[in-house]
């Protein structure tokens, strides 16, 4: 292969193609990221809250999309779709055609005055038709880019020229272009990323839901949009028939999922019983009577992501009524309510009424996208989802062409943003010899020298569309913030973070001169970064930036207090303007990096890191405490597709070893780690210092094993009852001691979804199913029983578990109040449990048993957390930055995570997770110099006594006392900025920048001033 | 009831809550992020650490008018400076004994550890404090008269 190019496409703009194309374009690739709709943002914009943070998702997905639309090396093409890809990886040509919007994106500033005045009313599709459009719209209100578009199916003017036309009649920008036409491009690129993402299953294919035929069955993705403040009821939740507040809402699970009768779709959707559970708490937090009876029809609950059992059973304390049933009819009631009819456990059939009934679809591939997989020779498998291997989890079956997120299979959120982050890094590794060859550098104007300006303050007040305006008066605040001292503009905006407001924002600071500037709106824990680049484009410092949280802070937290809100929001307006008036321009410090990285276990996570760094030339220092490579995955036999593990971990074992760029250091632990992102230094247990600009923890799990107490079931007690690893072993082995055996039992959830270890531990019942269907075709004539709580085979998996039972494995359900017992009898296992379907005790004699046992955190997880100063999880597993978005990161800058001692899950989501932390550290060792901290300490050598009691408070070493004046010094490349020497100081004479004593005690004084 | 025993009981406090970025601040966004409701009395200021806020400042906030202080960071041991939040609780405890024998009553100034993931403790710890500080009426020993 010739030098590759050093661009890549990403054809899909939902939340996994948007990640995809952040972490190329911040690692030195050019990105054409192709969307067929008129915005960026896919199925997650119009997801109301998300589990299991209830974060709103809007909320937490615009700031990605923002910095996607104005991404300097990511071209964003909406309308358009990828006709041909021709090439091989490194070289790809494609084309793309760009359908015409008939809004000229450089003039329309989204006033909206031309959908005002559109007389044509269309069904919304963002929506799903339950809201209505006009002919000319804006896909969503935060939609980037934010831009109008004309539905030319619908358009007057364009079916009938000559007639209509309002729109360009009132357009103040001139930006109506009805000539516009189709425009083909044809790119160049060096490879290709799929993020196709999904639809919603149609339920009309199903008739006993009865949707399509009753106004109140909707589907879920309907109800999302029906809880929304954005969607067609403005979150005021109404039932479709007569616009009332529903009391009593059903959940159908499993419609167009595990169902290989009339919806062909025999996989498990994955998403839908968290999703309905969410919908479940949301709605009786919505409801204005405070008064809903919600019940969710379910055949196994599925909660086997991180925290996700957790928000289950908060559900169930919280009254959510979850129901084990199938509902297989559903008919018309008085009061358009619907009458449900279902077969409980026990085989009765049962009837209730319902208000509302919502349909959990599951997700399908779109048939548009089977097409285009098709024509770009794509293979698809039996379920249409995009074919991948377990050890390869984000390549197709065409080289050089990558997927992620639901096109490979139904997947969450965090799955798919790490997917895309894996598949973004399988691409550099293709690409890196061009890194930075078709990047372009963000250039910002000169910065305007404030210091000799009286300050000249700008308030933006944001009513967060009705999520501030609906309990503070944003009017009565923004025209109080105008009355406050060296305020010369304030407004108030729908969206403050919209593209839009944002490059008005820029043109009202450079026009008004202003040189410091408030937002009143969202916590500037997410939105900060956003607005101070807004105040570097404008020329000035982002430093003189304050902004008042009246959202996260006041409206969401004094709903039924307008009055107090909107109080509150100006004294935290009066504040940050007290606070602003004080601010100093500060330098934008930067620290050079170490460009390679450190890499904690040796497992197949950390072994997948390493040799992902080593292959772009990054250096690699590998570290296991054991003395030996491979960690967990040693004890594994076969993957749930029927891998081998043993011959693959060897062979990628022995990569490692080759690899002159990894650096492996066996029985060796982490000692000390000091320094921070692009710099850190780290003590070996052997003595060695390590300096890297990353790291990379993946130090695994355990299994848990249950030696004595309520889970013991007899095991190291009965040479015949094994954990699953343990099984494993034996079947690695071949051991012929497994043929010829008449009984086996398999007890699922032991030691997991219990009151000391509360969560699911995820693999257990794929690796049991397929354990029990190896020993089945070693042994056809043997009886298998399952004894399980529910069954989580989900994705893909489900088709193991339709194996299983069609092989005549017999799965038997318990609950915690009717635990199996295990007893032997002159060494003969006896195993009692209740069968409720049939009512009745079943006594069996298996010839093996064995315990599906939890993964369990390590103990010393938390020592190496301290060290990176990383956050756990009360279950012992290491806490992510963000459990949504940032799924591999760490709040510390520079350090990630991979594998098990994030939480349980199995190998191929390992060797994603693993890439996925690989891409990210990328991001600090693709650069020469990282950004540091701008707010350090700085000393007034004049009021110093020397005392050094800020030399001792310093946990970075960054304060010193100089030898020769006996003053103390800052060095501020090792300043974090935390200000405890500041609070220690007796004599006042060591501050920090921008949040001194004097500018904070501002803030607090004027939070007490009356007005 | 009269008029005064009116105002008493509809007065809401002002609480200056000193919040450390990392984990007390982010405790507060989650417990809006999650609605739970909270009476309006606080006002929140964003420290990098609380190992930043001073005594000086805790009575620079008394001396200005607030009726009560809440200095929250991050639980032992998961502080992002490593170890401002020791500091804090060390500068808490010589303060209190300050506090107390200049007249001050206890339960003006409160000190707690709320994490990130905390929203919903975040909303208790704001119910208790302000009715604490309700319970005591308004803070006059400090405030200066002009």
């Amino acid at each position: 292969m010739s030098t590759p190019k050093g661009s890549v496409l990403i054809v899909g703009g939902g939340i996994a193609g948007v990640q995809a194309a952040l972490d190329l374009a911040d690692s030195g690739f050019y990105v054409h990221l192709v969307e067929k709709s008129s915005a960026i943002g896919g199925s997650m914009s119009q997801l109301d809250k998300t589990f299991p943070t209830n974060d709103c998702s809007a909320c937490i997905l615009s700031p990605k999309l923002v910095e996607c639309g104005r991404h300097l090396n990511i071209n964003l093409l909406t309308l358009s779709e990828v006709l041909s890809i021709e090439g091989e990886p490194g070289s790809f040509r494609v084309k793309v055609r760009e359908n015409p919007r008939y809004v000229d994106v450089d003039k329309c500033i989204a006033c909206g005055s031309c959908a005002e005045k559109c007389p044509k009313k269309v069904p919304n599709e963002f929506d799903l038709g339950l809201g209505k459009r006009k002919a000319i719209y804006l896909r969503y209100p935060q939609a980037v880019p934010l831009k109008y578009a004309i539905d030319p199916e619908h358009c007057i003017y364009l079916k009938k020229p000559g007639r209509c036309g309002f729109c360009e009649k009132v357009c103040p920008a001139d930006a109506i272009n009805f000539k516009d036409t189709a425009r083909e491009h044809d790119l160049h690129v060096g490879s290709v990323i799929l993020a196709l993402g999904f639809r919603p299953f149609d339920p009309s294919r199903l008739d006993f839901t009865g949707y399509g035929q009753f106004k109140n069955v909707v589907t879920s993705m309907e109800f999302e949009r029906l809880l929304s403040p954005s969607g067609p009821c403005l979150g005021h939740m109404e039932r479709p028939s007569d616009h009332q507040e529903p009391r009593k809402i059903a959940w159908l699970q499993c419609i167009g999922s595990r169902d290989i009768n009339k919806a062909c779709h025999g996989y498990c959707s994955s998403v839908c019983c968290m999703y309905a559970i969410k919908q479940a708490v949301i709605a009786k937090e919505h409801s204005e009577s405070g008064d809903v009876d919600a019940t969710i029809f379910f055949m196994d609950m599925r909660t086997h992501g991180k925290g996700f059992e957790a928000y289950y059973n908060r559900a169930r304390d919280e009254g959510i009524d979850f129901k084990r049933a199938r509902v297989h009819t559903i008919l018309p009631a008085a009061n358009d309510n619907l009458k449900v009819r279902f077969a409980g456990e026990d085989g009765k059939i049962a009837e209730d009424e319902f208000d509302l009934v919502v349909l959990s679809v599951g997700l399908e591939t779109d048939p548009q996208v089977m097409r285009l997989a098709h024509e770009l020779g794509i293979e698809l498998d039996s379920d249409s989802f995009a074919a991948t291997s377990c050890f390869r989890p984000v390549e197709t079956s065409r080289k050089g062409i990558f997927v992620c997120g639901a096109l490979a299979e139904p997947k969450d959120i965090p799955q798919s943003v790490m997917e895309a982050s894996a598949a973004a890094l399988e691409a550099e590794r293709i690409l890196h010899p061009a890194r930075w060859t078709e990047t372009r550098k963000k250039e910002f104007p000169p910065e305007r020298d404030v210091h000799a300006e009286p300050p000249r303050i700008g308030v933006f007040v944001c009513s967060c569309g009705i999520n501030i305006a609906s309990v503070v008066d944003v009017q009565a605040v923004t025209d109080y913030a105008w009355t406050l001292p060296g305020v010369v503009f304030a407004q108030n905006n729908l969206f403050t973070c919209s593209q839009d407001t944002i490059n008005q924002m820029a043109e009202i600071i450079k026009r008004e001169r202003l040189n410091r500037v408030v937002v009143a709106s969202c916590t500037p824990r997410t939105h900060e970064p956003l607005f101070q680049e807004t105040l570097r484009e404008a020329g000035i410092n982002k430093f003189l930036f304050e902004m008042a949280n009246i959202r996260d802070q006041d409206s969401w937290v004094h709903q039924d207090e307008p009055d107090a809100a909107t109080l509150k929001a100006k004294d935290l307006v009066r504040m940050a303007v007290a606070k602003v008036r004080g601010d100093e321009p500060l330098p934008y410090n930067s620290v050079p990096v170490t460009k390679s990285a450190l890499v904690i276990g040796a497992g197949v996570a950390g072994l997948t890191a390493a040799l992902s760094l080593a292959d772009q030339g990054f250096p690699v220092t590998l570290v296991e405490r054991k003395d030996r490579l491979g960690g967990h995955a040693r004890k594994f036999f076969r993957t749930w597709q029927g891998q081998e593990v043993q011959s693959y971990l060897q062979e990628l074992a022995g990569m490692v070893e080759a690899n002159a760029n990894i650096d492996v250091h066996l029985g060796t632990t982490v000692e000390d780690v000091s320094g921070s992102v692009g710099q850190f230094r780290t003590m070996l247990s052997d003595g060695t210092e390590v300096k890297h600009g990353a790291a990379i923890v993946a130090v695994g799990a355990e299994s848990f094993k249950p030696r004595q107490g309520r889970w013991n079931y007899l095991y190291g007690k009965n040479p015949n009852v094994h954990t699953l690893l343990e099984l494993d072993q034996r079947f690695i082995k071949d051991d012929p001691g497994l043929k010829g055996l008449n009984q086996a039992v398999f007890i699922h959830c032991v030691g997991s979804r219990v009151p000391e270890r509360p969560y699911c531990s995820r693999v257990c019942c794929t690796h049991a199913i397929d354990q029990a269907i190896h020993l089945k075709e070693m042994n056809p004539d043997m009886d298998i029983f399952m004894l399980y709580r529910d069954i989580r085979t989900y994705g893909k998996r489900e088709h193991l578990y339709q194996k299983a039972r069609s092989l005549g494995i017999v799965f038997i359900r318990y609950d915690l109040d009717n635990l199996p017992r295990v007893s032997e009898t002159s060494g003969r296992l006896v195993v009692e449990v209740k069968d409720p379907i049939i009512d009745a005790e079943v006594t069996l004699h298996p010839d093996l048993l064995i315990l599906a046992s939890a993964v369990r955190p390590r103990d010393d997880v938390g020592e190496l957390s301290k060290l990176f100063k990383c956050a756990m999880t009360s279950d012992g597993f290491l806490l992510e930055a963000h459990m949504k978005l940032r799924p591999v990161d760490f709040a510390t800058d520079g350090v990630y995570l991979a594998g098990l001692c994030h939480y349980p899950k199995p190998v191929e989501e390992t060797i994603a997770q693993a890439k996925a932390a690989a891409s990210r550290a990328g991001l600090v060792l693709s650069r020469d110099a990282v950004p540091a901290e701008s707010i350090t300490a700085v000393v007034n050598a004049q009021k110093c006594t020397g005392c050094s009691v800020c030399t001792k408070v310093c946990a970075y070493h960054a304060v010193n006392m100089d030898a020769n004046s006996q003053k103390a010094v800052v060095d501020t490349g090792l300043c974090k900025g935390c200000g405890a020497c500041v609070a220690g100081c007796r004599s006042d004479a060591i501050t920090l920048k921008n949040l001194g004593n004097e500018q904070i005690m501002a803030a607090v004084e004027a939070a007490m001033e009356d007005f | 009831m009269n008029d005064k025993a009116k105002n008493q009981k509809d007065w809401e406090p002002k609480i200056i809550a000193f919040l450390c970025n990392w984990c007390s601040y982010a405790g507060a966004d989650l417990a809006g992020v999650s609605r739970y409701q909270y009476p309006p009395s606080l006002r929140i200021v964003r420290v990098p650490c609380s190992g930043r806020v001073s005594a000086n400042m805790i009575l620079d906030a008394l001396r200005s008018g607030a009726d009560g202080v809440l200095v929250s960071g991050c639980h032992p041991g998961d502080c992002h400076y490593i170890s401002g939040n020791y500091y804090a609780r060390r500068r808490f405890a010589v303060l209190k004994n300050f506090l107390e024998f200049i007249g001050i009553e206890p339960g003006r100034v409160n000190f707690s550890w709320i994490s990130a993931s905390e929203g919903e403790q975040f909303a208790e710890v704001a119910k208790e404090v302000t009715s604490r500080v309700k319970k005591l009426g308004p803070a006059r020993h400090l405030v200066k008269e002009f």
